[in-house]
């Protein structure tokens, strides 16, 4: 079958299988192979990239499903050689170690810091529980997204001043 | 809860330090991670490139009477369907494992647990090869499976390896350490002897990226290269080498980024092999990943010991002896990975961290119909499964004593005069401040006050539980003397080259999974020479490219290859001494080393950099006499001993009387790894470790049913910990270097995971010991916390 979607702000078109699933279609089709695979069941978020702005476990969507639809990954978290601030508060605060969950993980927390700019570390617990990291024990990725959003606090004060 | 806006950044971390040696440092592989340009396995991809799937058996113990793959081989995708029979006729049915046991790389008799491989397919596109395994048509003759590994030496107890020639039971191996008559004689005069049953359930590492590799031969140059998920390169490449007759030099193996280790990529699995065999026979380069379910039903698992541990003590609270019978689960082939003096690893540690008297083991070890392995999950060779025995049974004798836990260690540690320490078990401990980092531990936790807030609690019908470990690890295999890996001894290479510019790059045999290999060790060379550890480049995991050494596991990275890295550095440095002195024109004496350049002595304005002196060694003019230009030097690094990492661990729990549901709501661990190189990596490295604990405490264990079917064989059912399930943790450290590692570092990487399950056990049934419970087994589910508040705590097996 067809699909067209658009990823990371640029449009694609494929000829794909029907039972192609989102996560192997972004990996195998495409080349972006920062979205990464891990379990069979839904359960680890290795895979976890936007649908529509919405966080999504790409091993649980099929590419036909993005049909028509936008999608945004970890290679488009970078804006104008910039990194996220999400991205350097992984840095700043060790958030990861291997780096195969911090692709999901930081999809997730850029996702909750646009609905919740200053979440407490419960919201951010909550947030990434759907996820796992077998090296960091969470603390660090947690102090991460604390680290961004202070720094996007203390930028939005700078501008407004 | 903090409000972030109004918290300072730089109260989160201290961003600007850039040390030209240790201290906290920003990883060098971090920016490429974060921007999902990190290169694991199954990001790779060639032209031309086929996809290997594993046909499994569903059976835990049958006989093969007939395999048809003639559907899959009508598939138009599928390009081959290879058997156990076809790799037999080539030889290569059956590869050694790393204990000299064998292991079937596709069955050909029979299967032996669920799980094992059976054929391959190799297709055009992932799905297609699996598409082909539905087709192959295997007829199977279900036997009697061995599950319980209380039974495996019954009489009559259905024969699992009758592929061992004259075979006629299970019986894997016997070991024992100490001294039985003399730790006899102990229990028998003294005044008290508790002993308790102690299982450690088997567990699986479970790292996010499963294991897998892309092999491509290349016919012209008959040059195979291997990219695949090993944490030793160099072991795997030797062990091609040797299973597969292919000459050694032409084989290249490269551990790309890994994601995640934990020992669950030290084995040699079946698929490695089969998709040699299937890029050799195609040739073309072919890729095969496992799934989850794949990964935890037949990759290296760990733990399955069932212990019985008896302690021997004054009444007035000095342990006297430590003795345990162990009878260990191997699995349908031993595929420990551990030195092959040392069948039971180092778990001849289980006399803790105390002053004993005598001392004993004795450990029978067996096969079962479940997946091969033993030795994996971050286990320091078997050091969790002692600490935990021991550092329980210790909390069984406070029980005993009615003494408070702490109390009892502090009298009975290994006080500092007493190092190095030469134990019951003949380990020699090179170093240690026990009593400084316990009471550490219990200053950092207010430990008197949460015995106050439990008395309260308990007033009131609450279940709150503290339960303190100390531990002493083993790490730095080893010794080559006395530890090699199938023959090879497990000393490690190390290169280094300044480049004229004053640029190094240095060259490991060891391979990072995650531990910030990248960063630690050019932090390493920036301590000793003085160039910053921006401009040295750490190249590893790739066999064409490094000298040989036998890899990342057993914590040995820093132990082994972090002293190679230091004495490679200080071979430089010497030769820059020379050349510095024929830049200064003074004797080879006269000069002093500030970190980064030599000086004169007594002549503070007279210096040259090591920048000036890389320069200088391949520049124009004269070099000293004798000396060749250039700038590099190699070592092969062989330790003198063990290093030994300790640590205090506490841990408070509540348990929630109406569920049994346990909640970790305070961890605080202090850890001694002597020399400290980057704080941040150290912490990350305790962090994940004290999760790894919660996991194998509360949640996580690769159970069967009596079929022998694997019950935990996906992320469903084998559970993990998430960001709900653990606390915010609290680390803290001692520092007391090793005499005898170069730069007094102990080691980091599974300290934690050693020591943090005695401590979150010791505070659950702490919690539950009104009830009258002096022991339960992990993992402590609600289930199981349940059934001991009822006065019924059941094993798990
Ligand atoms: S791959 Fe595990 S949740 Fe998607
Ligand atoms: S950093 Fe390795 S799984 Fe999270």
């Amino acid at each position: 079958m067809h699909v067209s979607m658009t990823v990371n702000g640029e449009p694609v078109a494929r000829e794909i299988e029907d039972r192609l699933l989102l996560v192997h279609f972004l990996r195998d089709h495409l080349g972006l192979t920062g979205t990464h695979w891990g379990c069979d069941t839904s359960n680890c978020g290795t895979c976890v990239v936007w649908l529509d702005g919405e966080p999504v476990k790409s091993c649980t969507v099929l590419a036909a499903m993005a049909d028509g639809h936008e999608v945004r990954t970890v290679e488009g978290l970078e804006r104008d050689g910039e990194l996220d601030p999400v991205q350097q508060g992984f840095m700043q605060c060790h958030g990861l170690q291997c780096g195969f969950c911090t692709p999901g993980m930081m999809m997730t927390a850029r996702a909750l810091l646009d609905r919740n700019p200053a979440p407490s570390e419960e919201e951010i617990r909550e947030a990434i529980s759907g996820q796992i990291c077998r090296c960091t024990g969470y603390a660090t990725i947690v102090r991460s997204v604390q680290w961004a959003a202070a720094y996007e606090a203390s930028q939005a004060v700078g501008s407004s001043a | 809860m903090t409000t972030l806006g109004t918290r300072p950044l730089d109260s989160f971390v201290d961003n600007d330090q850039k040390p030209v040696g240790y201290g906290r440092m920003l990883r060098k592989e971090d920016p490429r991670f974060v921007r999902g340009l990190g290169h694991y396995c199954d990001d790779i991809q060639l032209p031309g490139m086929l996809h290997m799937a594993i046909l499994r058996s569903p059976y835990a113990h049958a006989r093969i009477v007939s395999i048809d793959a003639s559907a899959a081989l009508a598939h138009p995708k599928v390009k081959a369907v290879v058997t156990g029979a076809d790799l037999a006729e080539k030889g290569l049915a059956w590869m050694p494992t790393l204990s000299n046991d064998v292991q079937a790389v596709l069955a050909t008799d029979k299967v032996r647990f669920q799980g094992q491989e059976v054929a391959i397919a190799v297709a055009e596109d992932r799905y297609a090869a699996r598409d082909a395994l539905d087709l192959i048509d295997v007829e199977y003759e279900p036997l009697d499976p061995v599950v319980d590994a209380r039974r495996a030496l019954e009489p009559g107890a259905p024969v699992i390896r009758d592929d061992l020639e004259g075979k006629a039971d299970n019986h894997c191996f016997d070991w024992e350490t100490g001294d039985e008559a003399a730790t006899q004689a102990v229990f028998d005069a003294a005044e008290v002897v508790v002993s308790q049953d102690i299982v450690y359930p088997r567990v699986h590492p479970a790292p996010m990226e499963t294991c897998g590799c892309v092999a491509d031969y290349e016919r012209v140059s008959g040059k195979l290269t291997l990219w695949t998920t090993s944490q030793a390169p160099h072991a795997h490449r030797t062990l091609y080498a040797l299973v597969a007759g292919l000459p050694e030099h032409k084989i290249r193996v490269v551990s790309p980024d890994i994601g995640g280790g934990f020992g669950n990529k030290v084995p040699i699995y079946p698929g490695y092999v089969c998709a040699i065999v299937a890029s050799l026979v195609l040739n073309k380069p072919v890729k095969w990943m496992e799934d989850r379910s794949e990964n935890l039903i037949s990759t290296g698992f760990a733990r399955d010991y069932l212990m019985r541990g008896e302690i021997a003590a004054t009444r007035d609270g000095k342990i006297l002896a430590v003795r345990t019978h162990v009878l260990a689960d191997h699995g349908a082939f031993n595929g420990t990975a551990a030195p092959v003096k040392y069948p039971a690893g180092f778990f001849g540690v289980f006399t803790g961290s105390y002053d004993l008297e005598a001392a004993y083991c004795k450990m029978t070890a067996v096969y079962t119909n479940k997946a091969p392995g033993g030795v994996a999950y971050a286990c320091s060779f078997r050091i969790t499964e002692a600490v935990y025995l021991v550092e329980r049974i210790v909390d069984c004798l406070a029980d005993e004593l009615g003494m408070d836990p702490a109390e009892l260690r502090l009298r009975n540690l290994i006080r500092p005069d007493q190092f190095p320490y030469t134990t019951k078990t003949g380990w020699v401990y090179d170093s240690g401040e026990y009593e400084r980092a316990l009471r550490l531990a219990m200053d950092m936790v207010g430990y008197d006050e949460l015995r106050k807030e439990q008395a309260e609690r308990r007033a009131r019908g609450e279940m709150m539980g503290i339960g303190i470990s100390f531990f002493t690890e083993a790490v730095g295999a080893g010794p080559r003397k006395d530890m090699d890996i199938l023959g090879l001894g497990m000393a490690d290479g190390c290169e280094l080259t300044v480049h004229p510019t004053g640029k190094a790059v240095v060259r490991l045999s060891v391979q990072t999974q995650g531990q910030g290999h990248e960063t630690t060790f050019a932090q390493i060379v920036a301590e000793e020479l003085g160039i910053p550890p921006g401009d040295i480049e750490v190249v590893h995991g790739d066999t064409d490219q490094t000298p040989f050494g036998l890899g990342t596991y057993g914590s040995r990275s820093t132990p082994v290859s972090g002293a190679a890295a230091a004495m490679v550095a200080r071979k430089v440095r010497d030769k820059a001494r020379i050349i510095a002195s024929g830049m200064l024109e003074v004797s080879v004496a006269d000069l002093e080393w500030e970190k980064g350049a030599f000086g004169v002595k007594g002549d503070p304005g007279k210096s040259v950099t090591i920048q000036d002196i890389a320069l200088r060694s391949y520049g124009a003019g004269d070099l000293p006499e004798g000396l060749e230009g250039g700038l590099q030097a190699e070592v092969c690094y062989n330790p003198e001993n063990l290093t030994y990492p300790f640590g205090a661990y506490v841990c408070v729990v509540d348990v929630d009387r109406g569920t049994g549901q346990v909640k970790v709501r305070r961890f605080v661990a202090v850890d001694d790894c002597g020399t400290r190189i980057n704080e941040m990596i150290i912490e990350g490295q305790v962090h994940g470790g004290l999760t790894d604990g919660v996991g194998m405490a509360l949640m996580e264990m690769i159970a069967f049913d009596e079929e022998g079917n694997c019950l935990s064989a996906s992320l469903m059912d084998y559970l993990i910990p998430t960001a709900l399930e653990v606390p915010d943790w609290q680390t803290g450290h001692t520092v007391t270097p090793s005499p005898h590692h170069p730069i007094g570092a102990k080691g980091i990487g599974e300290s934690a995971t050693v020591g943090s399950p005695p401590a979150i056990v010791n505070a659950v049934v702490d919690a539950l010991s009104p009830m009258g419970v002096r022991h339960a087994d992990m993992p402590l589910t609600p289930a199981r916390v349940w059934d001991a508040m009822q006065g019924h705590p059941t094993p798990p097996v």
